[in-house]
């Protein structure tokens, strides 16, 4: 079977040809780091390379976040930092020390929905899933950026308070790709919940 | 249960929870990010090491050299994988390619190696450090180069002949007093699932187990145990939840055989996604096609003669894109021709993408039909009314077993107000923008294939349900839930699915529009059995027994349905399978799309106003997932129009653009308020369940309908897509 490929540094290194040890470049950085999660502390020693979408998934479990691309090209890793949206695959753990981070889980339970939600089920805002925590972070984000007036690409008249408007939404939501193509529901769950606010 | 004869009236026509626009049943746990995918399996693989793929960097040649010792001695990791030492491989009954390459390389980023370490981070670096010398040969990379050495692939069943002929078509069509021969062409795409490829695998005495992203379960499990040479009852596979795929997760791909091959060499489950950068060229794809059409008329717009040929490439042993598939059977026209051609290339191998053979194939028939609409001076829905036909035009001996593809243009044409249309191009102008319409037909087949279930009742009187049917986004947990509910009389809540598992009875899984129909058949038919049992233990006659509020009923006697099981839980199990309706009748979906388009005067931006579509897909077991498998494929459908396309690099073999960010899908600003209305229609030929398929049909004529509307908007005709800015900037009208 696949012995020999199984040989990792150590085997080498108790064969007959003495293994250089690798260059000090190579041995990977761990710090510490602790974050603050849907109002939880988390003490992490996590290797410095560690994404904070990977530190969510892989340390502390929380799948909730997506990986569509590990690139910030689809959105599907969106949570919040300090209440602002980012693409969590674009940030490395170790630079949030201390930072309140909003995740999925964070939002509501299947229990305790959060009304963006109940929103995405009641308007079927969903196909495969896999888009969908990241939609409702941003959709959740887009909502407060509105209501604080930060104009968008499509806002016509940017001293004047953006509208609620289909196109403003679409506009914010762009960095969400959805391969299942459920953006019109997602437009009306968000428009639902924007209406109910207002 | 064998289906032989038409369905007659049964307990699913009651329509009490089947039909409903419910909401899904899995929606709590999509939304608030509680439904584990495959790499999230952290209960089941809590110690599992992480694997990295490494893709070849040449298209096509031999591995000179792979020297993968400085990757072993990289920090934590635990094995390198590669050809020499992965033990002898077979190859799938699904994939044309090996999966893990060398020392021959088939392909562009084709695995050659997989480097499993304690952490991502550890695997993904040393991934970088197996270091590859190549010898790169000489290969076939652009189709249109190769179309002269295209030859007739073999028939088979799901392809059918490669050339078929009725009547005398090359003398129809001189004949013919109007006349179209123009040429299409369609890219190459990718499916681009949101999910990556992904596995878990976990070794326990020789038994292997996969939590993986897979629409088809059971051809992933008999993938991997061919391809590892095992026995198929020494592998379980998992796969509750899957982020989409498109035809992309058909068959085992390198994800799973990788991380197989990593947990038996480390001793330790592990896990590998595909990294996106990979998935382009490492899986499969939508094979590009050339399209030619000919349409021959009479000057009052009967078809006289039609023919449609297309050639494509794929790699050696490979098939081609079946893209004048729909053009046997969707316009009437007394002499027919169509032919398929396959060229040999080296590019990634080709395979399914969401409804392969009619999505490109409609894209170039249906820009065809538009393009002779003008020339008989006839409006695009009236030129297909009169080229209707109600019978097989190649066996008119075959009906239809219903085909309201009139009602579809019609009712789309009333709603969309395409009364409204200018015929003459470039005459509305809203500002800036030339506004225009267009419209498909839009046509796919429904394919019965046998499916099974399990369906259990306890002594609470729940209804479990187990199947290993997926659900990709397609609604398979809300709808398999709806038909137990349905037949057995009980409430939503009280029906539990359960998917995804090779232990469960093998269904038809999810592709090809099939998983709702035959999915939702083979649940019928294990109720069937369910019911029986439960009369039988109630004493009463399960012909008349009335399965309703929790009860069960016969003549004047009732007992509630818990009670059958009082004395232990009762399981029943059955699969449908198809006799020859399908034969005697062919069964296809029908439909149309409607669209309305922007192009900006100046700069030739597209902007995709209103979008419709009419569907007739036999009864609709959920209007409301329903809808959203249309909205998708109709979201999918403007893609192909204006923005999908694989970029090969014709010297060096590779699709170019192979990320997220440089293969362009739609995103939110892209898509409009899409509409869909469904005709009230049940096909008792089709099954129990008396429908169809419906998420592909969504996409077919979508591309076309976009296409048109660009030519009603500025009179450029584009016959290659996408229908990018460089296609026609050129062309515009002169803005005043
Ligand atoms: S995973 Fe972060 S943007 Fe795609
Ligand atoms: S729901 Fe599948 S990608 Fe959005």
């Amino acid at each position: 079977m696949a012995g020999s490929a199984t040989a990792g540094a150590q085997a080498l290194a108790k064969g007959s040809e003495p293994a250089p040890s690798p260059p000090r470049s190579l041995e990977p950085v761990h710090s510490r780091v602790r974050l603050r999660v849907n109002g939880t502390d988390h003490d992490l020693e996590v290797d410095t390379r560690t994404s904070l979408l990977d530190a969510l998934r892989e340390h502390l479990h929380l799948t909730g976040t997506k990986k569509g691309c590990d690139h910030g090209q689809c959105g599907a890793c969106t949570i919040m930092v300090d209440g602002q949206r980012i693409n969590s695959c674009l940030t490395l753990a170790v630079m949030h020390e201390g930072d309140a981070i909003t995740t999925i889980e964070g939002l509501g339970t299947p229990d305790k929905l959060h009304p963006m939600q109940a929103a995405f089920i009641s308007h079927d805002g969903y196909q495969c899933g896999y888009c969908t925590p990241g939609q409702i972070c941003s959709a959740v984000a887009v909502l407060e950026e509105i209501g604080q007036g930060i104009p968008s690409h499509v806002t016509a008249d940017i001293s004047a308070a953006p509208s609620l408007s289909a196109d403003e939404i679409r506009e914010r939501m762009s960095g969400n790709i959805c391969r299942c193509g459920a953006y019109s529901n997602i437009i009306e769950a968000i428009t639902e919940v924007a209406g109910r606010r207002a | 249960m064998k289906f032989q004869t038409p369905a007659g009236h049964n307990p699913i026509d009651r329509m009490s929870v089947v039909g409903q626009p419910l909401d899904r049943i899995d929606g709590p746990l999509k939304t608030t990010g509680t439904a584990p995918y495959a790499y999230e399996q952290h209960d089941a693989a809590p110690d599992a090491a992480y694997g990295h793929v490494v893709g070849a960097g040449i298209a096509k040649g031999r591995i000179r050299r792979l020297d993968i010792k400085a990757a072993e001695r990289a920090p934590g990791v635990l094995a390198v994988i590669t050809a020499d030492t992965a033990g002898p491989l077979e190859v799938g009954p699904h994939n044309t390619v090996p999966l893990l390459g060398g020392p021959e390389i088939r392909h562009y980023h084709q695995a050659v190696a997989l480097v499993v370490a304690e952490s991502f981070e550890a695997a993904r670096a040393a991934a970088g450090r197996v270091r590859i010398e190549y010898e790169a040969h000489a290969g076939a990379y652009d189709l249109e180069a190769a179309r002269t050495t295209a030859t007739a692939p073999e028939a088979n069943a799901q392809m059918g002949e490669p050339d078929t002929q009725v009547g005398d078509f090359l003398g129809a069509f001189a004949d013919a007093p109007v006349r179209l021969d123009e040429t299409y062409t369609t890219p190459d795409q990718s499916h681009m699932m949101m999910e990556p490829h992904a596995s878990i695998a976990r070794w326990d005495d020789g038994t292997l187990t996969l939590w993986t992203s897979t629409q088809m379960v059971e051809w992933c499990a008999r993938g991997i145990a061919k391809t590892l040479r095992m026995d198929r009852s020494k592998v379980h596979v998992i796969s509750p939840y899957i982020g989409g795929g498109f035809g992309g997760k058909l068959f085992l791909r390198a994800d799973a055989l990788l991380a197989a091959l990593g947990a038996r060499a480390t001793g330790r489950p592990v896990k590998v996604a595909l990294h996106r950068p990979l998935i382009a060229n490492n899986s499969t794809h939508r094979p590009a096609t050339i399209q030619r059409v000919r349409l021959g008329a009479t000057r009052d717009g009967v078809i006289t003669a039609i023919g449609h040929e297309s050639w494509s490439g794929d790699q050696p042993g490979g098939g081609p894109e079946t893209a004048v598939s729909q053009t046997r059977l969707l316009y009437a026209g007394a002499n027919r021709l169509t032919a398929m051609r396959l060229a040999v290339l080296d590019l990634p191998e080709g395979n399914s993408m969401r409804a392969p053979g009619e999505a490109p194939g409609m894209m170039a028939l249906e820009i065809a039909m538009d393009e002779m609409a003008e020339k008989l001076r006839l409006d695009p829905v009236e030129f297909r009314i009169r080229n209707d036909t109600q019978v097989d035009p190649e066996n008119p001996e075959r009906p239809f077993s219903a085909r309201p593809l009139i009602t579809c243009l019609q009712t789309g044409a009333a709603q969309f107000g395409w009364q409204r249309r200018d015929a003459r191009p470039g005459r509305v102008k809203d500002g800036q923008w030339l506004v225009g319409l267009g419209m498909a037909a839009a046509f796919r087949n429904n394919l019965p294939m046998t499916s099974g279930a399990r369906v259990r009742l306890d002594g609470d009187g729940r209804i479990t349900v187990e199947t290993d049917m997926t659900d990709i986004g397609t609604g398979s947990y809300t709808i398999i839930a709806q038909t137990a509910a349905e037949m057995m009389g009980v409430r939503m809540d009280q029906v539990e699915v359960r998917l995804g598992d090779s232990t469960y009875p093998v269904s038809a899984g999810s592709g090809g529009q099939f998983g709702a129909n035959n999915a939702t058949s083979g649940v019928y038919a294990a109720c069937i059995g369910l019911r029986e049992e439960v009369a039988r233990r109630l004493g009463f006659n399960s012909q008349d027994a009335d399965f309703a509020d929790g009860q069960v009923r016969s003549g004047n006697r009732s007992a509630p349905l818990a009670s059958a099981a009082a004395r232990g839980e009762i399981v029943a199990e059955d699969r449908i399978e198809y006799g020859d309706l399908h034969k005697t009748h062919q069964q296809s979906t029908f439909g149309s799309h409607f669209v309305e388009v922007a192009v900006d005067g100046a700069t030739g931006e597209v902007r995709v106003r209103r979008m419709l579509a009419v569907c007739a897909a036999g009864r609709i077991l959920n209007p409301k997932s329903a809808r959203s498998q249309v909205i998708g494929a109709m979201t999918m459908g403007v893609g192909a129009a204006l923005m999908e396309h694989l970029k090969v690099d014709t010297r060096r073999g590779f699709f170019v653009n192979h990320d997220l960010a440089s293969y362009e899908v739609p995103v939110h600003a892209d898509i409009p308020h899409q509409e869909v209305i469904f005709l009230d229609e049940t096909d008792p030929m089709s099954s129990p369940m008396k429908a169809k398929g419906v998420g592909e049909l969504g996409i077919c004529g979508v591309a076309a309908a976009v296409a048109n509307a660009i030519y009603n908007a500025t009179g450029v005709r584009v016959r290659d897509y996408p229908i990018t800015l460089d296609t026609y900037l050129d062309r515009l009208p002169d803005v005043a």
